[in-house]
């Protein structure tokens, strides 16, 4: 099945082919968590605060599915 | 030698130098200006007439040596916008240099007899008023440019563009930056046009002979600053590299509109397809492309070690505008539906240069399109509107007004405001305790208020499911009593993300204002003087004539489902009433 991954701000150099926005499909096995795409992708623990999938914050212990939009984030704030 | 007060009589031409009354001494900032609002104008009195004032106060240690990110200037009086009380605060050089003139807050009241415009010149020396009608007229980008030229110290620039000489309720207050630009402003609810009627189009401060801070007690004062600094280049979001260094508050640009939350088309979705295109991303890689003068590693103030700002260049590396915040960004930009950074970069410009608050502006041109006036995403329609404004033409007049005008003169029903005021950069029926904030906050529809963004969406000071209506009129009411003690420091709010994550440098916070003033502050009283702040202001606006049913988001919001979550605003009016219900109990 397949995942859309994308990173942004400080973590877009760990993903540096693409574009501001742009996803890289990924082909995963049933079963797969959050952690585990975030680790296979070799984003640092320590710079992931956040993770979306699908517009919502989740734990790095939930499952993907297929077609799911995943987000890697880093510290962000402002306003 | 003790701090002062001047206060400024522009009906005589009159300053006078007086002491600072018991009541008001233990507080600066956001404390002081309100104080004295609360104390001195009639809160029915028309925001545009002889009995409103405008209030300038510097934080409690801004001045002080080496207190990281303390440059910020407050600014009060009773609203044009929202007929509320109003305290915005500002970045740039002006905070600092009336703190080390020994001053702790200009007043300026009355309204001159003959119709004329002037300066005022603040330095050791006093104060002076010189007629400047040669200056009417202009924006402020020449305004800063004349009175550099004007004045050899590089001087700290508090003027105001045509919007203000217009006494027109989107004015905002324009401080200069070091490189004396006009991109810092106190910008919301129109106290440019309270200015404006007390005939001030710039007041220029020059602190060189001047006394500087005093400290009352170097050791703890240094002991604090130490602890706020550690915690600052120790967090991810504000160390040098971090997110808000590297890419600004726009960092926030693609994560808002990846939770759902980011207002677009006036407030009709929450994602934008061109996000990306207006990104902080973006923007840092055009100005790392344009080289020149163009740098993301740019500090609002001297001894900012945050560097949220930027400096944003043309094509061929010249200067062009400074700074494309992310509410701006998202006003200017996906809330009209535009994705052409560069046209909102022009516009701005124009905000700064006509005396603007860009959220406002934003959000008037996004009201408009959604009565027709223009298509959504029509970036040259958009820009021309600036020019309207700054003519003074009638229409432009309108949009200078702010949204709640344009809205009724284009007959639209999505008015997205709370107490006369736009909302900012998140929606609040997919990020819930923001809305609360929206609210209730003294200020009508505010973000800086009390900024729940940072758990519900960043996992900073906690993590909360934004969706969710629980508990958010608790959350929403901490942080803003937590903001209205930051904002009586002179501190920049963005202090707040590493003190909320790290406990030393919630401490090191007090214990830098205790020791720059002599009290007895800790971390644990933030909270409680905070609340004495917003009880203040709270009570001035029951006094003006709000009730808790101004304490309301809009219609729209409980009817119209906001996709991508499509939710709506559902919190209980109840919920809202809890948040202030304490100004009377306690």
């Amino acid at each position: 099945m397949k995942v859309e991954i994308r990173v942004f701000a400080t973590l877009r150099r760990y993903l540096p082919e693409l574009g501001i926005g742009e996803a890289r499909i990924m082909e995963i096995e049933p079963g797969t968590s959050m952690g585990d795409i975030q680790e296979a992708i070799g984003l640092p623990a320590d710079e992931v605060k956040i993770i979306m999938c699908n517009n919502l914050n989740v734990e790095p212990d939930v499952i993907a599915q297929d077609g799911d939009r995943i987000t890697y984030i880093p510290a962000v704030a402002g306003g | 030698m003790a701090k002062k007060i001047v206060r400024i009589d522009m009906s005589e031409l009159v300053a006078t130098y007086e002491n600072v009354p018991e009541k008001w001494s233990r507080w600066a900032g956001r404390g002081l200006t309100s104080a004295i609002v609360v104390d001195e104008v009639d809160p029915t009195c028309h925001p545009l007439g002889p009995n409103n004032k405008i209030v300038i106060a510097p934080g409690w240690v801004t001045g002080s040596p080496a207190a990281p990110s303390s440059g910020r200037t407050s600014f009060g009086g009773k609203s044009p916008l929202t007929g509320t009380i109003k305290e915005t605060n500002s970045g740039g050089l002006s905070g600092q240099k009336i703190a080390k003139l020994g001053i702790a807050a200009i007043i300026i009241e009355g309204m001159p007899k003959n119709d004329k415009w002037y300066s005022i010149f603040i330095s050791k020396d006093g104060v002076e008023f010189e007629e400047v009608g040669g200056l009417v007229g202009k924006g402020m980008y020449e305004v800063d440019e004349l009175m550099w030229e004007k004045y050899p110290n590089k001087p700290a620039v508090i003027g105001i563009g045509q919007a203000g000489e217009m006494k027109l309720s989107n004015a905002g207050i324009s401080v200069n930056d070091p490189e004396n630009e006009p991109g810092r402003y106190a910008g919301r609810g129109g106290l440019g046009a309270v200015m404006g009627v007390r005939g001030v189009k710039a007041i220029v401060i020059d602190d060189k002979g001047g006394p500087g801070v005093e400290i009352a007690d170097k050791d703890l004062f240094t002991q604090g600053r130490k602890k706020l600094t550690a915690a600052i280049t120790e967090h991810a979001l504000t160390k040098k590299d971090g997110g808000l260094h590297a890419f600004g508050t726009n960092v926030l640009m693609n994560i808002i509109n990846e939770a759902g939350g980011l207002p677009t088309r006036n407030f009709s979705a929450g994602q934008f397809e061109g996000a990306a295109k207006i990104s902080g991303e973006a923007v840092a890689e055009n100005i790392n492309e344009r080289g020149g003068v163009g740098t993301t590693d740019h500090p609002c103030h001297p001894g900012c070690i945050i560097k949220c700002s930027s400096i944003y260049p043309d094509e061929k590396g010249n200067p062009f505008v400074s700074v494309l915040e992310y509410e701006t960004a998202w006003a200017l930009g996906a809330n009209c539906g535009i994705d052409d950074i560069e046209y909102v970069a022009k516009m701005t410009r124009e905000c700064n240069d006509i005396g603007l608050d860009t959220i406002e502006a934003g959000n008037t041109i996004a009201v408009a399109m959604d009565g027709g006036y223009l298509e959504f995403g029509d970036k040259e329609g958009a820009f021309k509107t600036f020019d309207e404004i700054r003519k003074g033409t009638p229409l432009g007049r309108i949009f200078g007004q702010g949204v709640e005008a344009t809205a009724k003169a284009f007959g639209v029903y999505r008015v997205p405001t709370v107490k006369g005021q736009s909302m900012p950069a998140y929606e609040p029926r997919a990020i819930k305790g923001i809305g609360v904030t929206y609210a209730t906050s003294t200020m009508g529809a505010d973000h800086t208020s009390g900024y729940t963004i940072a758990p519900e969406i960043a996992g900073v000071g906690g993590k909360v499911d934004p969706l969710s209506n629980a508990d958010k009129a608790e959350l929403s009411l901490t942080f803003q009593a937590a903001t209205a003690f930051i904002d009586c420091t002179g501190y920049c709010l963005f202090i707040a993300f590493p003190i909320l994550d790290i406990a030393e440098g919630w401490a090191g916070m007090a214990e830098s204002v205790a020791g720059v003033t002599g009290m007895d502050v800790t971390g644990d009283d933030v909270i409680a003087m905070g609340k004495e702040v917003l009880k203040m202001e709270r009570l001035f606006n029951e006094a003006a004539g709000f009730t808790p049913e101004d304490d309301r988001l809009p219609e729209f919001m409980r009817d119209e489902a906001l996709p991508p979550h499509n939710v709506k605003w559902t919190m209980a009016d109840e919920v809202l009433d809890k948040v202030y219900a304490w100004v009377h109990e306690d």
